[in-house]
């Protein structure tokens, strides 16, 4: 009895360090297949990387040298080990329509599009957890809620940006139609109606599962109790309901934000934002594989960081998560 | 982090499903009725939906174009009604293969339990953390844009979703006793797992295809919306939304509203049908 709450201690911090090892290695493994899958399926795309870069009227030997420089009749398993070594270095190659530096194309772009999904986050988590408290205490505000919820979950961005341009540019002419901005007041300016388009569907995601969490939270016999002793309801919620609502909350939060990720590649084309999502689309019309490529991995390393993350965080925080390893 | 990101779906569908039975008949009525205009839909629009007329362009709503022309004066409503089977045979398409291959798996994996059970449980997590948009346009890239590439690619991306549906209702089943009493007659694995297995998951089946099925929709549009999928002229509402969107600068919204709304009503009666079915069907509640 006197040595079984240290040994259990032990065990649940081994527990920890094992579910952070294997968490981890599984996110680089998920991050490495993909980067696998996406290399050999444009490898095997339409379109000559050679007659992109010369045109049509290089001479034979000047196609050969190139195919030789760009190890383009080396094996496949090379190849992808020639592109990886060089994407671990920064060096993702070179554009085949500007010629410029896949980086260099990537780099300011990068900026912009961490930008929209940071104020559609941000929007994301403000209206999501506060649609939600009001959805999760009352039973009036939980119709409501439940209405708007409803709603926003059905309206693809790509609709929601039409609406938004119609009413707020054109009509109003509150905001900007298109375009990324100049300057940093300018850019929030421009980016205001995307993110808004971006933030929709997961706010209404994030609200629906806080008002449900917080909803279980308030019918527990802790807080009825508390309640019942006469402790007002502000604190109640405060300091008990939302304290233990957060995970669910926390992590719909954070699978939003993974979303938001992938969402840029369609609202910023909508928008004429000159993000890494329009640039992945125009690079996939123009057959610029090397930047699609760099592109679709540093979505999808993005996208498992954010799960990662939120992972991790759970592991950290809830002892019965360490259990399940 | 699977198990997190569905739960999200489960509480959604929960509050859909705790709406009744008026709401299982309304969403019902609604997703038949425009599942029927996307059969008869291009035979009773009124016009040739690819057929311009430069001088009737962007007019709105009147007697001889109900819902107005587009900038190139082609008949919005028959635009729309044309589209809707494009509209509708993506997410049909999406939702056939997901269901083939997520029941398949669900079933084999239930069945022989143990690691199966455990590798493919992992297999799903992976493709679970996979962004759907992002597979469809690539697909695209691959494969040429077009209708087949997203959609094929959307039917893998939607698989794990199904199969962790099935797999629930499956495990239960394979632990009844009429499989065991099945083998003890002899029967192969195969004959039980087609003939009686497969048949005791439908309804879960049912219910999830019908909910993914207005996701589905919303991502294949979305993807023709960005000109990767459906390619104009063909009519489908991802496109007329897409074609709405210059039209709107000129404050024309009729089109962006038209597409726009039958998408979201769409979504919104197959979300719910899809919960209500999935409280009936003795599935997850």
């Amino acid at each position: 009895m006197k040595n079984s709450a240290p040994r259990r201690e032990a065990t649940s911090r081994n527990g920890t360090v094992r579910r952070f090892v294997t968490t981890i290695l599984g996110a680089v493994a998920t991050i490495l297949a993909a980067s696998l899958v996406i290399f050999a399926g444009l490898s095997v795309a339409p379109g000559d990387p050679v007659a992109q870069l010369l045109g049509a009227k290089a001479t034979d030997q000047a196609r050969a040298n190139l195919r030789q420089d760009l190890g383009l009749d080396d094996p496949f398993l090379e190849r992808y080990w020639h592109w990886l070594t060089g994407a671990l270095h920064g060096d993702f190659g070179v554009s085949l329509t500007s010629r410029q530096d896949v980086t260099a194309l990537i780099g300011p772009r990068l900026a912009t599009t961490f930008l929209l999904v940071a104020m559609a986050a941000l929007l994301v988590v403000l209206l999501g957890i506060g649609l939600g408290v009001i959805g999760g205490v009352g039973a009036r505000g939980r119709a409501v809620v439940s209405a708007l919820v409803g709603l926003g979950i059905a309206v693809p961005s790509f609709v929601a940006a039409n609406a938004l341009i119609g009413v707020f540019a054109v009509k109003l002419g509150w905001f900007p139609t298109y375009g990324s901005g100049d300057g940093f007041a300018d850019r929030i300016w421009h980016l205001t109606l995307p993110a808004v388009a971006l933030s929709i569907g997961y706010g209404a995601y994030v609200s629906q599962l806080t008002s449900a969490a917080v909803a279980e939270e308030s019918e527990k016999e802790y807080v009825v109790t508390a309640r019942g002793r006469g402790v007002p309801s502000g604190i109640v919620l405060r300091h008990h309901t939302l304290r233990n609502a957060i995970m669910p909350v926390l992590t719909a939060s954070g699978l939003a934000v993974a979303g938001l990720v992938a969402g840029t590649v369609v609202v910023e084309q909508i928008f004429a934002i000159d993000g890494i999502g329009a640039l992945l689309i125009r690079s996939i019309t123009s057959k610029d594989y090397p930047v699609v490529t760099a592109v679709s991995l540093i979505i999808v390393i993005v996208f498992v960081l954010v799960t990662t993350v939120i992972d991790l965080i759970q592991v950290a925080l809830d002892p019965r998560e360490r259990a399940k390893s | 982090m699977a198990v997190t990101l569905a739960a999200v779906g489960d509480v959604t569908r929960r509050r859909f499903a705790a709406m009744g039975r008026p709401a299982l008949v309304a969403s019902a009525v609604v997703a038949g009725a425009l599942a029927v205009l996307a059969i008869i839909g291009p035979w009773i629009a009124p016009y040739d939906p690819d057929a311009t007329d430069v001088l009737s362009s962007g007019q709105g709503p009147s007697a001889r174009h109900l819902l107005g022309t587009d900038s190139l004066g082609r008949d919005i409503l028959s635009r729309a009604l044309a589209g809707a089977r494009l509209s509708f045979a993506g997410p049909a398409v999406i939702v056939l293969i997901s269901t083939v291959l997520g029941t398949a798996l669900a079933i084999f994996s239930a069945w022989h339990g143990g690691w199966v059970d455990r590798m493919a449980n992992r297999f799903l997590n992976v493709m679970f953390s996979v962004p759907g948009i992002l597979v469809a346009v690539l697909s695209s890239a691959v494969f040429g844009a077009g209708f087949w590439a997203p959609v094929l690619a959307l039917g893998v991306v939607y698989t794990p979703y199904m199969a962790r549906a099935v797999r629930s209702v499956a495990i239960r089943e394979r632990h009844q006793g009429y499989v065991e009493s099945l083998q003890l007659a002899g029967m192969s694995s195969w004959r039980i797992g087609f003939r009686h297995l497969a048949p005791n998951v439908m309804p879960i089946v049912v219910a999830q295809g019908t909910y993914g099925f207005g996701t589905a929709l919303a991502d294949f549009a979305a993807v023709s919306f960005i000109g990767l999928g459906v390619q104009p002229p063909q009519a489908e509402w991802g496109v007329m939304v897409s074609d709405g969107r210059s039209e709107l600068l000129d404050g024309a919204l009729q089109q962006s509203l038209v597409a726009g709304t039958l998408i979201v009503v769409t979504v919104i009666a197959f979300n719910v049908l899809g919960a209500q079915l999935s409280t009936r069907s003795g599935g997850r509640r």
